[in-house]
């Protein structure tokens, strides 16, 4: 009896296979842990789009396979995606929020014939490691040169950078030092912070004494940048008039409540807010705020996630639902479009994301909300990382 | 010597901070022989409570850390009447996997409950902005936290060097079966001592809050720091955990100003030259 049921039910799948394709895609990304909140919004921007476009592209139904690896783990990264390729047999991997997540993933794409589309991992070097990786979020480099020309056009020519020592943190500091000084600056002192530092006052201070006239600062979003804006503030150093300049991740959407006035006035360039105006903006963020539940938990993964997908869907049109990596990429090279963020493309070269980076000020809307208010756009901006990824 | 009193100032700030929030744990490891690795756990859920009455509700900071106390007290009691009284007496082993159990249990109900974001404790006109020393500017909640420690510091002295319970308390930690037998209620003097060791910890969550601002991985995130800080200053010690602090926020915060590039190289190596020195910390008391 059991054995018929189970064959009955084995049948049942066969044949339901046979007239409608199912087309897996493996999402990989924290989805619990201290990153959870950023899992999150990967998963509102899938649903999101999802939502908006439907769950069937081409006459194939989408499936998107969750798996979680909570915190920064190449190992556990690698054995999920050779997992999600082999036994779940997905056509398309997806998210990775961290860079050696991705990084340790890239060596399985070429035998598994599956593209890997990077929703946030934003070291230059990713696009580099195989022929099979798209990017849509965006790089430290890409977010941080213009904030370099802003800080000259304000007068500025002695900065101090404050960076967080680890990979993107000193990507920032290189980003930084190379872009200002191609404008005529000077860094006078380049700091490497601790990841685990909490108290940022002797920081603060010495920024005071190096007689530095802005500082430039990179942090991961996290409990951290609330007690360095703090700092930042409370030392005084808004009051001697030292410019704070730094990219959008040391104000997310969902850490502005937390901020507060604090955070009112910094100034950061940034590839997406949530406040950006655009009818497209406006669709994305009514479904994504829908799909996160909180309202106040939207923030940058999300913008990622959504175009990512809209990316695996061309893929997934041009394949006509076949599983085929290399013809999906060269679908997507050179790809235009309009993206809730602004225009977008994927640059044919590096398969980077090309997109506008806005410089944006922390200001209260109509209703009171801190919003990130864009205040200039750098249009069309490639990955100027690139040229300093090791051959 | 600008520079040696601007260190001095920021070491003293950081020092009393972590105090605040370190000293119920030294009562708990000390005096109660509990290693607690929940202390944070509790710290995160008076922060969660004081942001929750002040923020939300409106009622204030006063209002906000009275809230914090006396809630993470509450809540504290049925877990102390159904969880720790197994504790009292286990091995070190028991101990380290029931209060990292807990932990976990109130990491994944707070994120649950108030989601992954940062909260904040909204401070009074009071305590916003910064006071200038002279030579610099310090902010005002930083020396407010100055003040409690030394408050918390020397009532806590006070009561177990000074008072009857205090008396009971010692003699209930050095022979437990001899102090009943003396008419010492032992179970009350544990109940008590671990009721004002929590209500210390969420002071101290929402006094730091500034520092290390509350969201659901508090529990586990700055643990090793007050581990640390019990184990140079020798558990139990007031005296010892005050001295300790003053110490490490020194060395901390002299290394961040002169070399960050080298983190917290210079902290964790004194403590290892303290413990190899002192194995039972600055002023533990020998068993």
């Amino acid at each position: 009896m059991k054995r018929l049921i189970m064959t009955a039910f084995a049948v049942a799948i066969l044949s339901s296979a046979a007239y409608a394709d199912t087309i897996k895609i493996g999402v990989i990304g924290p989805f619990s842990g201290p990153f959870a909140l950023q899992g999150k919004n990967f998963k509102a921007g899938i649903d999101a789009w999802l939502a908006v476009n439907g769950n069937e592209i081409g006459g194939n139904d989408i499936q998107i396979v969750y798996r979680d690896v909570p915190q920064a783990d190449p190992a556990q990264s690698k054995s999920l995606a050779q997992e999600l390729i082999v036994r779940e047999g997905v056509q398309y991997l997806a998210g990775f929020y961290f860079t050696p997540d991705a990084m340790a993933a890239t060596p399985l794409l070429q035998q598994g014939n599956v593209p890997m589309v990077v929703m946030n991992a934003a070291t230059s070097s990713i696009v580099t490691a195989s022929p099979y990786v798209v990017r849509t979020s965006f790089t430290m480099w890409q977010n941080t040169t213009p904030i370099a020309k802003v800080a000259k056009d304000q007068g500025v020519t002695k900065v101090i950078t404050l960076v967080s020592d680890y990979g993107p943190g000193i990507d920032a500091e290189n980003a930084f030092k190379a872009a200002f000084e191609k404008e005529g600056g000077q860094v006078v002192e380049a700091i490497r912070m601790p990841l685990s530092t909490n108290d940022f006052a002797p920081l603060m201070q010495r920024v005071k004494d190096s007689g530095a006239e802005a500082l430039f600062s990179f942090l991961p979003s996290g409990p951290p940048t609330l007690a360095f804006v703090k700092a930042y503030n409370d030392n005084g150093l808004k009051a001697a008039g030292i410019k704070f300049f730094a990219t959008g991740d040391l104000t997310p959407e969902s850490d502005l409540p937390a901020l507060g006035d604090a955070a009112l006035g910094l100034t950061t360039t940034y590839h997406y807010a949530v406040s950006h105006d655009s009818p497209e903006n406006k669709a994305f963020v009514a479904a994504a705020q829908k799909a996160i539940g909180n309202p106040a938990e939207l923030t940058f993964p999300a913008v990622g996630a959504y175009d990512g997908m809209y990316v695996i869907s061309r893929m997934i049109e041009a394949t006509g639902g076949k599983k085929d990596a290399k013809k999906a990429i060269e679908a997507v090279k050179g790809l235009a479009w309009t993206s809730p963020r602004g225009p977008v493309a994927i640059d044919p070269e590096s398969r980077h994301i090309t997109q506008n980076v806005y410089l944006r000020e922390v200001a209260k809307d109509e209703s009171g909300k801190y919003i990130n208010k864009e205040i200039q756009t750098f249009e069309k901006q490639g990955d100027p990382g690139l040229a300093f990824v090791k051959k | 010597m600008q520079t040696v009193f601007s260190i001095a100032v920021d070491a003293l700030a950081y020092g009393m901070v972590l105090f605040v929030i370190s000293i119920g744990l030294s009562v708990t490891m000390g005096l109660m022989r509990v290693v607690n690795l929940a202390h944070g756990a509790f710290a995160m859920i008076g922060g969660y409570l004081a942001s929750y009455a002040a923020r939300d509700l409106g009622l204030g900071y006063a209002a906000g850390i009275l809230v914090a106390v006396v809630g993470t007290v509450i809540i504290a009691i049925p877990i102390e009447r159904l969880l720790y009284r197994r504790l009292y007496g286990a091995t070190e082993l028991t101990q380290v996997l029931m209060t990292i159990g807990i932990t976990f249990c109130v990491i994944g109900i707070t994120n649950f409950i108030f989601g992954p974001t940062l909260k904040t404790i909204p401070l009074p006109p009071a305590l916003q902005g910064s006071v200038d020393l002279g030579f610099r500017s310090i902010a005002a909640h930083r020396l407010f936290a100055i003040v409690c420690g030394l408050i918390v510091a020397a009532a806590l002295w006070f009561l177990i060097e000074r008072t009857a319970f205090g008396i009971r308390l010692r003699a209930a930690v050095d022979n437990a079966a001899m102090a009943a037998a003396l008419g010492v209620r032992t179970e009350i003097v544990y109940a008590v001592s671990f009721a004002v060791a929590i209500g210390l910890a969420a002071l101290g969550g929402v006094l730091g809050a500034e520092l290390l601002p509350v969201e659901p991985y508090y529990a586990l995130r700055y643990m090793v720091t007050f581990l640390v800080v019990v184990s140079v200053g020798g558990a139990g010690s007031i005296p010892g955990a005050l001295l300790a602090c003053l110490l490490l926020g020194a060395i901390d915060t002299t290394g961040r100003y002169l070399a960050p590039e080298y983190g917290e190289f210079f902290f964790y190596l004194a403590v290892i030259v303290i413990v190899t020195l002192f194995p039972r910390g600055l002023l533990g008391r020998s068993k």
